[in-house]
């Protein structure tokens, strides 16, 4: 059959090959390549070698803060998202009433895009702020606080549903036996509970953690960076450096190496951790 | 003696829940209340309800729809995901069938480069991706639909693959010896045991490009606008934003997300699980 279906390439890979080639293959190559040169359209590049990464740290601290920033968010937010969204889980497998209505609830956020999700979000926080005097625009901290909770807003009903997934796959046989050993809840949520859903916490961890880091049209809609970039993330920084500013575009291409390299090295990392977990389980 | 002290915990574990869920709904309907008053009467009291002096009706949805092109927003949105949700579950699961069943270097190359290309953020492509589209003239709602599927197949053929290993041989092998040709094993046999698959990918790239702004704004933000760019082009110059035709803008941006789940909800819940699960 190998044989056969093998003459058939044209028909079964070669249209998502070739729009594979157009979207990332040759835009990924080139991205690469034109890191190294000065260039405003991609056909007009001269080599540069290393300026454009030297240029991206040292010329401002935009980038530099830029990652700072994000770090801090994704920090908070992987914990926050994760710790509300396993709380709710137990709670929403307990069997009372209204479960399907609380899951339905919880997760709706979840679907709605990240524009929409910073202008409702900025009506809001600048509600609140107003009675101070003040909006989001003031001070990077308020910026930072409004996209911790919106990504909580946004992300918990969608960890919660994977973790409530995870909790109903664990045996009744070994939570009774726990009981039966006279396990206290804490113990059995300790020593039975978590352990069991390993897999989901991994799961969770490495969406909630790529997500944050990642995250643009949030931060885009929130606050823009604003003041001065302070609440500006390194995708949003990337952008502006891109389209912002005239003559920058190797620098913009420069500082999404240094970012893909950031990110590739978080998902490897988070994937061998996912490896040596599954070996216990 | 037991089962009554778990059923008082029962009954204040709901209580909890439903003070959260309210909670969790404020967001929207503060905007939906919102989108009912004058556009000078909400920046700086959101809480309050309208009034006689601050209500407007519907006024805010004629401006905002009007000034954002609603209508056509949501057309060019539901084009442009419609069909490229449709060309990426078909040629993917396509490609996913022949590179897990021809077993070569170049199906192992291209496996592995569609695996990495998981890894790499847009903002890598951002740039070059969108320059290129232009030399190609595929900066209209349909040659989206192209890059769609090219940057929409690292995940999709991850996950078809993933499900194509646990088909077994021997079916399709059966449907080859009744005189089944490639084409005809892949659509009648293959396609039809990988339908719950092919609803996860639809559901996980479908809730991607709806939502998605960057890649059309760059490629075809000036000329067609989605509705993320229709939202975005009323931030205006600080401050000379309409408030009222944002907040009903936001509702028309949420409400068709709202219909969808409420009547798919048992598919993009499953959907999103195993999506996140193989993903």
């Amino acid at each position: 059959m190998q044989k056969t279906l093998k003459k058939y390439f044209p028909f079964f890979a070669l249209p998502t090959v070739i729009a594979f080639a157009i979207a990332f293959a040759v835009p990924f190559l080139m991205g690469i390549y034109l890191s190294f040169t000065k260039f405003t359209t991609v056909t007009n590049s001269q080599w540069v070698g290393l300026s454009n990464y030297i240029r991206a740290f040292t010329e401002d601290q935009d980038f530099l803060n830029a990652l700072i920033f994000t770090t801090k968010f994704t920090v908070v937010s992987v914990v926050l998202i994760n710790v509300i969204a396993f709380v709710i889980a137990l709670l929403l497998t307990r069997g009372i009433r209204g479960t399907n209505v609380f899951r339905t609830v919880f997760f709706m956020p979840n679907l709605i895009g990240g524009i929409v999700l910073g202008y409702i979000w900025q009506l809001i926080i600048n509600g609140v702020l107003f009675k101070f005097g003040v909006d989001i625009t003031f001070s990077s901290t308020y910026g930072f606080w409004g996209l911790v909770v919106l990504m909580n807003w946004q992300m918990v009903g969608y960890m919660m549903i994977i973790y409530v997934a995870g909790i109903q796959n664990i045996s009744p046989d070994l939570m009774e036996a726990a009981e039966i050993d006279g396990a206290s809840s804490w113990q059995v949520l300790k020593n039975v509970t978590i352990p069991m859903v390993m897999p989901s916490i991994t799961i969770c961890t490495f969406l909630t953690l790529t997500n944050s880091f990642k995250l643009f049209d949030q931060n885009f809609a929130l606050s823009g960076g604003a003041p001065a970039k302070s609440s500006s993330m390194l995708a949003l920084d990337i952008f502006s450096t891109f389209y912002g500013r005239n003559g920058y575009e190797g620098v913009g291409q420069a500082k999404a190496v240094v970012f893909f390299i950031m990110v590739a090295l978080i998902a490897l990392i988070q994937l061998r951790l996912t490896r040596s977990k599954e070996v216990e389980n | 003696m037991r089962s009554a002290k778990s059923k008082q915990l029962d009954n204040m574990i709901f209580v909890v829940l439903t003070v959260m869920s309210i909670l969790f709904m404020a967001p929207i309907l503060i905007v939906l209340m919102n989108s009912f008053k004058g556009r000078f009467f909400i920046s700086d009291t959101p809480f309050d309800l309208p009034n006689s002096q601050t209500f407007v009706g519907i006024k805010n949805y004629f401006t905002g729809i009007e000034k954002t092109g609603f209508f056509s927003a949501f057309g060019y949105s539901l084009f442009i995901t419609v069909f490229s949700v449709l060309a990426i579950v078909l040629f993917t699961s396509m490609t996913a069938w022949y590179i897990t069943r021809v077993k070569t270097k170049s199906t192992k190359v291209l496996y592995y480069a569609f695996v990495f290309s998981m890894i790499v953020p847009f903002d890598m492509v951002m740039f070059t991706m969108s320059k290129i589209a232009n030399m190609l003239h595929l900066d209209n709602p349909i040659g989206i639909i192209l890059i769609y599927l090219g940057f929409g197949a690292g995940l999709s053929v991850f996950i078809f693959s993933g499900f194509v290993k646990s088909i077994p041989l021997d079916i399709e092998e059966a449907a080859t010896i009744d005189g089944c040709n490639p084409l005809q094993t892949f659509f009648r046999i293959v396609l039809p045991i990988l339908k719950p698959t092919a609803i996860t990918v639809a559901i996980l790239n479908a809730m991607w490009v709806w939502n998605d702004y960057r890649l059309p704004y760059l490629l075809i933000g000036s000329s067609f606008k989605t509705i993320p760019i229709a939202v975005q082009s009323l931030q205006g110059g600080y401050g000379s934003k309409d408030m009222g035709a944002m907040m009903a803008m936001l509702v028309l941006a949420i409400v068709p997300i709202v219909v969808f789940y409420l009547s798919c909800q048992k598919y993009i819940i499953k959907g999103v699980v195993a999506g996140a699960v193989k993903g």
